[in-house]
């Protein structure tokens, strides 16, 4: 037995994050493409040399990796095993949706690290790369029926065997895609962070004993799994069911059932999404990995004081019915897996309003909201301008909720218009706080967005969406937040897309322009209740109709 | 009159640094500071050293700006801005308070009711596609002073580009607003990113009518006890300024003290040999750190003070993280130490002040341990009562850890210990440097009870303890040269930009920076002018700063063939990889000048000769170092050039004190820094 005072496991706790930290900050200065260099969309952590659970977690990485990164783990465990078992200086690479989760777009680099001849543990740097083929630059194709058409699929495989570089996998890669120098500059940047981790962990071990090490990324597990439990003990025992939809999968127009059951009994959390819809067509399956995860991301935002790791999820139990396009399976897309997974989140936040009424928050805004622009330049060379805009945050017990958010999923941010002006041939017309689009309540939602953008000779819009159907709901008796309106000028006067949030291939006559009016957040408790002052300030500023 | 004088007001001192440039004589002083009266402390902190009537120059680090906007105390300011675009301020980057939680909300300095649109539209190009009209700029600045409103800010698109719809704006404005507080974005920040450059231009707005007044009544009471000499303000950037040009933009004293702090760091430790350092600023709230390399500290383009008050200035880099004397220890619900990120600050403070502190801080711990005297405290205060510091932890940490009193105090500095050695990993090891390379220099008057541990937990060469650490930020202040800094977004292709152009807006740049030097009235040593592009290759968003080399007066020549091989010089220095066939495009110019002050002799500072080792000796104290240990005392500043302290020791001074741990000995040199190290 390893003795482990609770002053020597503080120390090494902040130790071991800040070697998770450090892999994100080496990741994102380095990286070329600005997904991963200015919108952070990337994660590193640490995870058990046997099982793949997540010990620990670098603190600037995208939530949503957080979850999958175990699962992308286990997935290089369960595959290399007796002759192919891991060596001291291998690196495996993939980007396999079905067994790491999320989509082709994001790639993740697995490290074993050695200690004394033994397996210690694994270190992982996932990211966002920019393209890796498919039928769409930027392979988020919202018309997409299989993986074929969104990117290549790269199993996991060896990058480096032994210390030694496999360049045919490097060769294969960067020949996917269209960025090839992008490419190969990120893949620099993710090996920069694990090889600064390695040394890290090695210095540590070190410096500390490798047992004692392992104790104590033991004993933080250990630590989250007793404190969720005592936060679920703290709850209600029952079960309570919520349901929400998706506006439809991009290729027809019927809304798509999330549903879960929450249930708690004793210290034991469950979520049974039985009920939710079957596998669609189009792009917004997710798979089983990236549904658990959004549990994951769910519950730390619902406990943020609880550590990152694995131990957060011993007691939950998960149950996603086979076929369900919460349990993707190849060929199926899962381009769009972000709109998905925030679905699952709200669901989850809805159901906790009802269980937890004192920490009750209204839904977020719900989508990525994906816009990109394309054209021809002058001189004939193609333009693509592709973002994500933001939109509400919902009532919460601390107050209204935030304005022009980001996702719960990621911590990314918005380039500036001048930026975007500088760069493309584009010019905003509007870029404002939409009025009246948070829900009502005691605690007021959040105000989603409305841009404007006029385009500079002909060009074509991609929208990729969702929440044009089905408003993000309030809390307590608080109003829902306003739905996404997506609008492109034509000929004939503005149209909304016949998909209401998704739309393919645009085209727009220099001069016309495209308008997203983005989702509020919904409120919290009954607008009766709101505090007269807040009333009065809320009119004053035109924020309320 | 040839006497200097540094003030730096901080939240829980007032730090003063008087220098006689005749005789090379220093004397130091530390008060209590006067929150909210901060002249009063000003005033009373001069009259313990000097008269005013008898100084030539005072040099202010000052922290109402800052504090002003942390706690929402800004006047009430006024906006006009580009029509469809006036929630700028509010939607920020589209970003969140924390990651996790979708708790916090925000509320701009300047609310929606004082952004007034109007009709005016710049392109990305520089064109102007809508011109303003005067009069509905005038009628919006009549409707902001309708409301209230005590200053004025105009924010247009793109004016970074072509800033004639702002000045066109500014003069409609005059006509009409009663004060000289009206401002325009294209003057405080001529850069590209809108948010940045409009919450720039707003919080400057909004502090203008405060920082001017304070700093007109420190100047008006100075006068009036006679003071005839030259007032200069400390900026972000680590230069200096004079006071009017303070009261205009005063967002640049952000980070006006701690900068100063940085300042004289970098100087000590240049004259004393140690070029690469490492600095950590021990104070009550906070551990404030930045890194020196080759004798230039590290700098940033843009700080945040809190969410969503994002201030771009050119500002001294430094990383501050919640662990100070004052940072509260707990048990948290994982059974788990935690030290900081809340602070008992000056008021309560620590249990030991017995103000009704009643949690225990690292300083409680310090002086259960013995390390500090608690009937000696530095700044002037009354004795410390150890009694109620031992109570705290005894209550707070020993019990529910299960631990004995000595060894909660000795957890409590472990865990504070081990947060700081993670801020300096952050800035060295993070960013590419090897912690053993570099000298730690601990300042304020806590950083020499923390040093020893540091060094050995983080792998530094050594530590570098100034004479007067405790008052670096005001000696900084006299060392400081004074310095102005613009930015100009050029934003095309380097094969695009016509030298001449370039040459002409490096010209222009000086030509308005330059009389801000004059204006000052003071002499300088010497007058140098720096330009830097901020360059990338096509398509990547983060920029390197590519220094061109033109001379000391920056007029030298230079062509795309000379831009190129400095941008390569300066990627490849960064990040290895360079793309020899990719096009650069250059985003910014930054423009510098800099008058160079007259330089302090710090070996003026030294110990005098004929002073010995026993004579600063003091009675022998126990030290608490795993258990009690006798341990020499010193008055530190009374120690020969040359002494060697082994310890266990500690060296005390008013200003702050310095711990000598078993294993480590303490060198004086020939400045009267002392040199701590592991004793081979």
């Amino acid at each position: 037995m390893i003795d482990l005072d609770p002053v020597t496991l503080a120390v090494l706790k902040g130790r071991l994050e800040q070697i998770a930290d450090e892999m994100d900050a080496t990741l994102f200065r380095r990286a070329f493409n600005p997904t991963i260099a200015e919108a952070h969309d990337a994660c590193h952590g640490i995870y058990h040399a046997d099982t793949g659970a997540t010990l620990i977690q670098g603190k600037s990485g995208l939530p949503i990796f957080v979850g999958v990164m175990a699962h992308a783990v286990r997935a290089v465990i369960e595959k290399f095993t007796a002759d192919r078992a891991p060596a001291d200086g291998d690196v495996f690479i993939f980007n396999d949706p079905y067994l790491g989760g999320t989509h082709l777009s994001d790639m993740r680099l697995i490290r074993p690290v050695f200690s004394a001849g033994r397996l210690f543990c694994w270190l992982a740097s996932v990211g966002h790369w920019n393209d890796l083929g498919g039928a769409v630059p930027g392979n988020y194709n919202p018309a997409a029926t299989d993986y074929f058409q969104e990117a290549v699929l790269i199993p996991p495989v060896r990058l480096y065997r032994a210390g030694v570089l496999e360049q045919d996998i490097v060769d294969i890669i960067l020949a996917a895609s269209r960025l090839p120098d992008t490419a190969f500059g990120d893949l620099n940047a993710h090996l920069s962070a694990l090889d600064l981790g390695v040394a890290r962990m090695l210095d540590l071990v070190a410096e500390t004993g490798g047992d004692m090490l392992a104790a104590a990324m033991q004993r933080l597990t250990d630590i989250s799994a007793r404190q969720i439990r005592a936060e679920i003990a703290g709850l209600p025992d029952g079960t309570w069911h919520e349901e929400d939809f998706l506006d439809n999968d991009g290729r027809t127009d019927t809304p798509l059932r999330i549903a879960c059951a929450v249930t708690i009994e004793g210290e034991t959390l469950s979520f049974d999404f039985t009920g939710s819809a079957g596998a669609c067509a189009g792009p917004v399956n997710i798979s089983r990995a990236t549904t658990e995860a959004s549990v994951y991301v769910a519950l730390k935002h619902l406990f943020p004081e609880i550590a990152a790791n694995s131990g957060v999820m011993v007691p939950i139990r998960i149950h996603i019915p086979e076929g369900c396009l919460l349990d993707a399976k190849r060929p199926a897309p899962t381009g769009g897996y972000t709109e998905t997974i925030l679905r699952v989140i709200d669901v989850i936040f809805s159901a906790f309003a009802r269980i937890r009424p004192d920490a009750a928050t209204g839904n977020a805004y719900g989508t990525i909201n994906a816009l990109s622009l394309t054209g021809r330049r002058a001189n004939g060379s193609q333009w693509v301008m592709f973002s994500f805009f933001g939109g509400g945050h919902g009532g919460n017990p601390e107050g209204d909720g935030l304005s022009h958010g980001n996702p719960p999923i990621a911590t990314a941010i918005i380039p500036p218009v001048e930026i975007m002006e500088q760069a493309y041939p584009i010019r905003f017309t509007q870029w404002a706080l939409r009025d009246g689009s948070g829900g009502d309540g005691a605690q007021r939602g959040g105000l989603g967005a409305i841009y404007e953008i006029a385009v500079n000779g002909d060009a074509e819009a991609f929208v990729f969406a969702e929440r044009a159907r089905f408003s993000p709901r309030g809390v307590l008796g608080g109003g829902d937040g306003a739905r996404n309106v997506i609008a492109f000028e034509q000929e004939d006067g503005w149209q909304t897309p016949a998909l209401g949030s998704k739309a393919v291939g645009v085209k727009l006559a220099s001069g016309q322009r495209v308008r997203i009016e983005t989702p509020g957040g919904g409120g919290r408790g009954l607008p009766a209740d709101r505090a007269p002052d807040d009333l009065k300030r809320d009119a004053a500023l035109g924020l309320t109709p | 009159m040839s006497l200097m004088l540094g003030v730096d007001v901080g939240g829980t001192y007032t730090d003063l640094f008087l220098f006689d440039t005749a005789t090379g004589e220093a004397r130091v002083a530390k008060v209590a500071s006067t929150r909210g009266r901060e002249a009063d402390g000003f005033l009373a902190g001069i009259a313990t050293i000097t008269k005013p009537a008898a100084l030539s120059t005072i040099v202010h680090g000052t922290t109402v700006g800052t504090n002003a906007l942390l706690e929402g105390k800004g006047a009430v300011a006024g906006l006009i801005t580009t029509a469809g675009f006036r929630d700028v301020l509010a939607m920020r980057r589209r970003d969140r308070r924390q990651t996790w939680g979708l708790t916090g909300n925000f509320f701009p300095v300047i609310p929606r009711d004082r952004r007034i649109e109007v009709a005016e539209r710049t392109l990305a190009d520089g064109s102007i596609l809508q011109a303003v009209d005067p009069e509905e700029i005038a009628a919006a600045a009549r409707a902001l002073l309708a409301q209230g409103a005590t200053a004025l800010c105009i924010v247009f698109l793109h004016s970074y580009a072509n800033p004639a719809n702002e000045q066109a704006a500014l003069a409609a404005s005059r006509a009409v607003w009663p004060n000289e507080h009206v401002t325009i974005s294209s003057d405080i920040l001529p850069e590209i990113r809108e948010f940045e450059r409009t919450s720039t231009a707003a919080l400057n707005a909004v502090l203008q009518p405060v920082v001017g007044p304070y700093l007109n009544r420190l100047d008006t009471a100075l006068r009036q006890e006679g003071f005839g000499g030259g007032f200069l303000i400390v900026q972000s950037n680590g230069g200096v300024m004079d006071a009017a040009t303070a009261a205009r933009l005063p967002i640049r004293t952000a980070l006006s003290g701690p900068a100063a702090g940085v300042i004289a760091a970098a100087y000590i430790a240049v004259t004393a040999g140690y070029p690469d350092v490492i600095t950590g600023d021990v104070g009550g709230t906070s551990f404030d750190v930045s890194l020196i390399k080759s004798g230039a500290p590290a700098t940033s383009a843009q700080s945040t003070l809190d969410f969503g008050l994002v201030v771009r200035t050119p500002m001294i880099e430094i990383t501050t993280i919640g662990a100070g004397g004052g940072s509260i220890a707990r048990v948290d619900a994982a059974g788990l130490l935690q030290v900081g990120p809340q602070s008992a600050g000056s008021i309560p403070g620590p249990a030991c002040y017995g103000a009704g502190g009643e949690f225990p801080t690292v300083t409680d711990a310090n002086v259960v341990l013995g390390r500090i005297d608690a009937s000696r405290p530095i700044g002037n205060r009354p004795a410390l009562d150890t009694e109620a510091a031992a109570h705290a932890i005894e209550t707070h940490v020993a019990r529910p850890l299960d631990l004995g009193l000595m060894q909660a105090a000795e957890a409590i500095l472990r865990v504070a210990n081990a947060h700081m050695a993670g801020a300096l990993r952050l800035v060295s090891i993070e960013r590419g440097h090897d912690p053993k390379l570099f000298a730690f220099m601990p300042f304020g008057g806590g950083g020499g009870l923390h040093a020893g541990a540091l060094v050995r937990d983080v792998g530094l060469a050594c530590a570098l303890v100034p004479r007067y650490p405790g008052v670096t930020s005001a000696l900084g202040c006299v060392i400081a040269d004074m310095r102005h800094d613009r930015v100009r977004t050029l934003a095309r292709p380097l094969l695009d930009l016509d030298p001449t152009t370039l040459r002409t807006e490096m010209d222009a740049a000086i030509a308005l920076l330059a009389p801000l030097l004059d204006q000052s009235g003071l002499t300088f040593a010497d007058v140098r002018v720096e330009h830097a592009l901020d360059m990338h290759y096509q398509g990547q968003t983060h920029t390197v700063s590519v220094t061109l080399d033109l001379g000391a007066d920056g007029s030298g020549a230079f062509d795309h063939a000379t831009i190129q091989a400095a941008f390569v010089a300066t990627y490849a220095g960064a990040y290895g990889r360079v793309l020899p066939h990719v096009p650069v495009r250059v985003m910014n110019l930054r423009s510098t000048i800099i008058g160079a002050r007259p330089r302090i002799d710090l070996a003026s500072l030294a110990p005098a000769a004929g002073t010995t080792i026993e004579a600063a000796r003091r009675a022998d104290r126990r030290v608490w170092f795993g258990g009690w240990t006798d341990s020499a005392i010193y008055d530190r500043l009374a120690l020969p050039v040359g002494a060697v302290i082994h310890g266990p020791a500690v060296l005390e001074q008013p200003d702050a004190t310095t711990l000598v741990e078993p294993g480590q000995h303490a060198r004086v040199d020939r400045f009267g820094n002392l040199i701590l190290e592991a004793t081979r």
